[in-house]
């Protein structure tokens, strides 16, 4: 039994803007019946605006899911906005997928892209982009599976079947996956080294105080509550971290070494490497 | 809402007489079978009467009935038996389409060395005996062929199987976890050297099975242990699922017929009602020698998990061999050996069941069905141009 959010199952029980639109402005075509899902994507444009767009699909659960969700996310979008939107998008819209099924997602993005082409009188070749085709079984070409480990920090061949299918049927193809994997895994790290560890990285003030409300909560106050103690977060000003000390914590000896190496060490290690925990 | 169970190949309720004869032996006669008291000595008397249950169910004798832990089990001992038992062999057959408790163990073999002769089937999941006959070598240790698929429901003829295994000196083991119980059989009449079982496809708890061994048929133990089993099987036995599994048989003896012409009613109604009313839908598995309990179908253009996802929400318990259930992005390896074209093979549904299905049960599912078919045709991209896009290009 797949674990569905909510919002999947909503999308996928009442799935919003079924079907065509005959006088459609761009129609988008991907997947197929061998493959065990399809969706045929149509919008309808105006000003450089999506104003209307509708899906068939064949296809699981998700696959559905995603297809609505798809169309309600572009509707209102201009055509460059709505370029912008990557599989993850699709996925984090519905709450999350089941990473064995993300190619939904997937599907879901390039189904888009081949609408806006078709819109744009771009001829969408046989396959939905460029590239020389790697695997066999689900005709998914190089720049598909590139572009899913860019856009989703994929780490293993197993993550690249998961959002790509390549390598799910006859698995021939898995030393080229491989391959691809360990060149754009290597690209991307040269590239990380040379960036300085610049904006990105650095949290913003509301980001770091839910990260460091979550690893007090989840990691420290369990495994104080289990000798008797307890502690509160108090205040977050910057990289200072106020708490108080409670239960058989608040006179212990000990409890500022409790303060030092426990608490602020974890939170340095996992929120941000300047943070000082006091005592409020 | 109602649970409508249909998915009794994949699990079974437990029979609640199963249950009452099983509920003593967990607070109250729960020595150990192989103490010297009394005690526990009391419980081995009803192991033995359990033993005897089951094989009478097979036709066999009490004697070469070994209990395990499940049916995975059953098949595993047997085919790493026969293989340990002959060393100077190093040649198996099975077929394609046999559960991963046999065909997984069988690819793993090959990997340590062994050699493999997978037999196909037909369109209707039937295997071929002269396939078999030319598969056959002079280092075959075991020809091991299921009674009957689980997916499909097909009844292979094992007693023609097992007399061309045996004609050239190979072993005979039958994987009939789905077919004890739903089929009477004899096995004292059968070239049948090793027939595995399963106790929660028949109405028996979880975690117990059986295996018969032939008297006289080399045996080498896959648990090696305790003297439990005659040194057969150690490990100290689950006594109430072997209370259980006894019972189960039992009551499967005395029912099989009745049960089948009822179940099989029952299914063959369910059968015609949606073929008869659902367009464009296929068969899958042999039309005559199947179970009575289960039918396979194939909706074009639909796929399997929304199908099992939009039954759920009836409170219908169903299964699939499309690809996205299980997680792998191929369709059954069980329908991809039988050739169903891939516009099928992705919608297909497997109905199971019981003796405690209803009438009523089926009557809902024929009215249902259709509708949920229907639905998800309206929101396929196939259906109304024909095959003409296919996605291929
Ligand atoms: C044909 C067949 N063989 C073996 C098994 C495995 O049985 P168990 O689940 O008891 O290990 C099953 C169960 O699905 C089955 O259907
Ligand atoms: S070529 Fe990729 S799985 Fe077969």
């Amino acid at each position: 039994m797949w674990d569905y959010t909510d919002k999947v199952k909503e999308h996928f029980l009442n799935p919003k803007n079924v079907g065509k639109i005959e006088d459609a402005d761009g129609v988008g075509e991907v997947g197929s019946l061998a493959c065990g899902d399809a969706l045929r994507l149509f919008i309808k444009v105006e000003d450089g605006r999506i104003v209307d767009a509708r899906f068939q699909t064949f296809g699981c659960g998700s696959a559905i899911a995603s297809s609505s969700a798809l169309t309600e996310m572009v509707k209102g979008k201009t055509l460059d906005e709505a370029l912008q939107i990557t599989n993850k998008d699709i996925a984090d819209y519905l709450g999350g997928l089941p990473k064995e099924k993300m190619h939904c997602s997937v599907m879901g993005r390039e189904a888009l892209e081949a609408a806006i082409n078709n819109y744009r009188g771009i001829e969408t070749p046989d396959q939905p982009l460029e590239g020389e085709v790697v695997c066999e079984c689900f005709g998914v070409t190089d720049v598909q599976i590139r572009r899913a480990i860019e856009e989703n920090d994929l780490k293993s061949v197993e993550d690249v079947t998961h959002y790509t299918k390549a390598g799910g049927g006859c698995e021939r193809c898995l030393p080229d996956i491989e391959k691809i994997l360990a060149e754009v895994r290597g690209a991307m790290e040269t590239r990380a080294e040379r960036e300085p560890p610049g904006p990105p990285a650095r949290l913003t003030n509301l980001q770091r105080i839910q990260k460091v409300q979550q690893v007090i909560d989840e990691e420290i106050r369990p495994s104080l509550q289990a000798d008797g103690g307890d502690l509160e977060l108090v205040d977050v000003d910057g990289t200072k971290v106020y708490v108080s000390l409670r239960g058989t914590c608040s006179n212990c000896p000990s409890s500022q070494i409790t303060l030092k190496s426990g608490v602020e060490a974890r939170l340095r290690e996992v929120v941000d490497p300047d943070i000082q925990v006091l005592e409020a | 809402m109602a649970t409508i169970y249909l998915d009794n190949n994949a699990t079974t309720r437990v029979d609640p007489a199963v249950f009452e004869e099983m509920r003593p032996f967990f607070c109250d006669l729960y020595g150990n079978p192989s103490s010297m008291h009394t005690f526990g000595g009391q419980v081995g008397h009803h192991l033995d009467t359990a033993r005897e249950r089951v094989a009478a169910l097979l036709g066999a004798a009490a004697g070469e009935i070994v209990f395990t832990s499940c049916g995975t089990e059953g098949d595993s001992t047997a085919i790493r038996s026969a293989l340990e038992a002959q060393p100077d062999k190093r040649h198996l057959v099975t077929t394609k389409v046999e559960h991963p408790a046999v065909l997984n163990l069988a690819n793993h073999l090959v990997k340590k060395g062994y050699h493999l002769t997978l037999l196909g089937v037909d369109g209707d999941g039937m295997i071929d005996l002269d396939e078999l006959r030319d598969a056959i070598r002079d280092d075959t240790a075991l020809v091991s062929i299921m009674w009957a698929n689980n997916e499909t429901g097909t009844v292979f003829p094992v007693q023609e199987a097992g007399e061309i295994a045996k004609s050239r000196g190979a072993l005979f083991h039958t994987d009939a976890v789905q077919a004890v119980g739903k089929i009477p059989m004899d096995v004292h009449q059968l070239p049948i050297d090793f027939l595995t079982l399963s106790g929660h496809k028949l109405h028996a708890p979880k975690g117990v099975g059986a295996l018969y061994v032939r008297k006289g048929v080399p045996f080498r133990p896959f648990l090696v242990g305790g003297h439990q089993e005659r040194g057969r099987r150690g490990g100290t036995e689950n006594v109430p699922g072997i209370i259980g599994l006894g019972k189960a048989c039992e009551l499967a003896g005395e029912n099989i017929e009745h049960e089948n012409t009822r179940v099989r009613a029952l299914r063959d109604r369910l059968e015609r009602g949606l073929l008869a009313t659902v367009p464009d839908t296929r068969l899958n598995g042999h039309p005559t020698d199947r179970l009575p309990n289960t039918v396979n179908l194939s909706f074009k253009f639909v796929e399997g998990e929304a199908i099992l996802l939009l039954l759920d929400e009836l409170g219908i318990c169903a299964s699939s061999g499309s690809a996205c259930t299980s997680g792998s992005l191929e369709p059954s390896h069980v329908l991809r050996a039988m050739g169903v074209p891939f516009t099928y093979a992705h919608g297909s549904v497997r109905l199971s069941l019981s003796r405690f299905n209803t009438e009523e049960e089926i009557a809902f599912v024929v009215e249902r069905l259709p509708g949920i078919i229907e639905r998800l045709r309206s929101i396929s991209p196939f259906t109304e141009e024909g095959d003409a896009w296919t996605g291929e290009g």
